[in-house]
């Protein structure tokens, strides 16, 4: 089957994950088109992370289906490399190369992963890192860099590889609130670009912003979804009601 | 008749009440991976001058009670003591550097089977490890020289395998099996996080390792390996016992030929003594400083 852009791009079908007896998915699915934003909430535990982890198959599935652009994830005969080179994830942790700078370590995949001309890459990095307003930190060493700094390279080191989709894993949640602010408009930037964005978020605000769609997930399970005005002023479902008074 | 009981000396030390033992023995453990070092450098400067002090003072005792007039210890000692350095002691330097080299190349490998996810490989590699870190070194070093012939012929040619090169494959076994548990340490301890991103970007596991791993566990790497470095030279006078002629079969050979006498024992191998700490102490405070700077920065 060839993917064509009026089919989701990423398409969920009754995912069952289990990390030993403890089961994480209990039957999630969802459906991503091209250029949408969704962003998944609900309290810790409740599988948000591991969802979006198994669609770059970091973490394999034991029953159901992940497709991105028609190529099914959890195939034993997969091309991890073209995935890859699809999907972009950015960490809660950054996850920088600390014996790189900030150019290299947007360069490196790339470079040896690609192999792709070092000069070409290089001016692509710059370009790149000047995008997440990052101009002038190209040699510095991700210890120099703040938080906010360190994930907006990494963001760069991401978007380096090309994908068609970007995976946001919490991405702020280790930062200080004043340095929150300036990778939310990196992400904002990209998604009205046209980016296909998947973030997994405590910020609220933020979601109800620049998400097309919302995802409430609670143990292991899509309990309600919609389209952000719909869902954060007329939720139905009593564990989002009580979810969403609690944060809100 | 006891007064009172107190508990822990007169009376068993227990309580029924919730009892918080102290963290600091755990938290405070020195690094065992570098115990030797420690140690060597831990020794204060002036210990060696005290040390030199007895050797020249233990045998102009001994001297005192000899009557026969001849030559006096020191001056047989600076007689031998270009000879006991240069064909002997350099011989132990030439050892240690190629044995370092051969069981760093080896362990590193041994170090990466250790970690591989196919058992076939994994399960050599802990096997390797623990064994050749386990065995006495001497025991290693009696089977690997005994058991290499003294020569080869390949191709015709003859080969020849003098002893100190089988000395080195013999030292480099138990080396390589303390290497491959430090780059497993070092391997182990980066973040499951680089993985993650390196996979995450594309890289398949060997690029990981080589490029992204590998690279930051040398800077872990390095105080251990000097400390192993720093005990293998200490262990180098061990082949001694097997013929080759570093520099303790050196100062055997020449008191041999200064008529073993008894005065000359302590010069001779005091100079050993102080020859090696001098080499090594330079080596263990470097690695002490160096483990201290990369913990701070790491």
């Amino acid at each position: 089957m060839t993917w064509t852009t009026n089919l989701p791009i990423i398409s969920i079908k009754d995912v069952h994950k289990s990390f030993g007896p403890l089961e994480v998915l209990k039957g999630v699915s969802l459906d991503v088109m091209k250029g949408e934003v969704i962003c998944i909430i609900g309290p810790s535990g409740s599988g948000k992370s591991t969802l979006i982890r198994c669609v770059n198959a970091l973490n394999d599935i034991q029953a159901g289906s992940i497709t991105v652009e028609g190529q099914e994830v959890h195939d034993p005969h997969l091309d991890k490399l073209e995935l890859r080179k699809k999907v972009g994830m950015v960490f809660q942790q950054y996850n920088l190369y600390p014996h790189k700078t900030a150019l290299e370590n947007v360069m490196l995949a790339p470079v040896v992963v690609l192999n792709q001309d070092k000069d070409e890459v290089e001016k692509r990095a710059y370009a790149l890192l000047e995008k997440v307003r990052l101009k002038g930190k190209e040699d510095n060493y991700p210890g120099e860099l703040s938080g906010g700094q360190q994930q907006r390279v990494a963001i760069a080191r991401s978007l380096a590889m090309n994908p068609d989709v970007m995976l946001f894993d919490e991405v702020t949640s280790a930062l200080d609130p004043e340095t929150v602010k300036e990778v939310l408009v990196t992400i904002k930037e990209l998604a009205a670009e046209g980016m296909t964005c998947i973030l997994v978020t405590h910020e609220m605000g933020f979601a109800r912003e620049v998400a097309d769609h919302i995802y409430f997930t609670d143990r292991g399970v899509i309990v309600e979804h919609g389209p952000p005005a719909t869902f954060f002023d007329d939720a139905k479902d009593p564990r989002t009601k009580e979810f969403l008074s609690q944060i809100l | 008749m006891a007064i009172c009981n107190i508990p822990g000396l007169n009376t068993l030390r227990s309580s029924d009440l919730a009892v918080m033992y102290s963290f600091r023995e755990k938290y405070d453990a020195p690094d065992r991976s570098l115990s030797f070092a420690r140690w060597l450098a831990s020794i204060p400067l002036w210990a060696v001058f005290v040390f030199c002090a007895i050797i020249v003072l233990y045998p102009t005792l001994v001297l005192a009670q000899s009557v026969a007039e001849r030559e006096g210890p020191f001056q047989v000692l600076l007689r031998w003591m270009p000879l006991l350095l240069t064909s002997g002691f350099t011989l132990n330097i030439l050892i240690s550097f190629l044995t370092m080299a051969l069981g760093t190349i080896g362990g590193v490998f041994l170090g990466l089977a250790q970690i591989s996810p196919t058992r076939a490989i994994q399960v050599p590699g802990k096997i390797l490890t623990h064994t050749f870190r386990n065995s006495p070194w001497l025991v290693v070093i009696f089977i690997v020289m005994l058991s290499i012939p003294n020569e080869v012929d390949i191709f015709g040619q003859t080969i020849p395998f003098p002893d100190w090169i089988k000395a080195v494959l013999g030292l480099s076994l138990p080396i390589m099996a303390n290497v491959s548990e430090i780059a497993r340490g070092a391997i182990q301890s980066v973040p499951s996080g680089q993985w993650e991103a390196a996979e995450a970007t594309g890289f398949n596991r060997h690029q990981i390792l080589w490029r992204i791993i590998l690279p930051q566990c040398i800077k872990r790497m390095i105080p251990p390996w000097m400390n192993w470095y720093a005990i293998l030279t200490m262990a180098t006078p061990l082949v001694s016992l097997l013929g080759v002629g570093e520099m303790v079969t050196t100062t055997r050979l020449a008191m041999a030929a200064e008529n073993d006498r008894p005065d000359l024992l302590s010069p001779f191998f005091g100079f050993c003594l102080v020859t090696f700490f001098v080499y090594c102490y330079p080596i263990a405070r470097l690695t002490i400083r160096l483990e201290k700077r990369f913990a701070v920065k790491l």
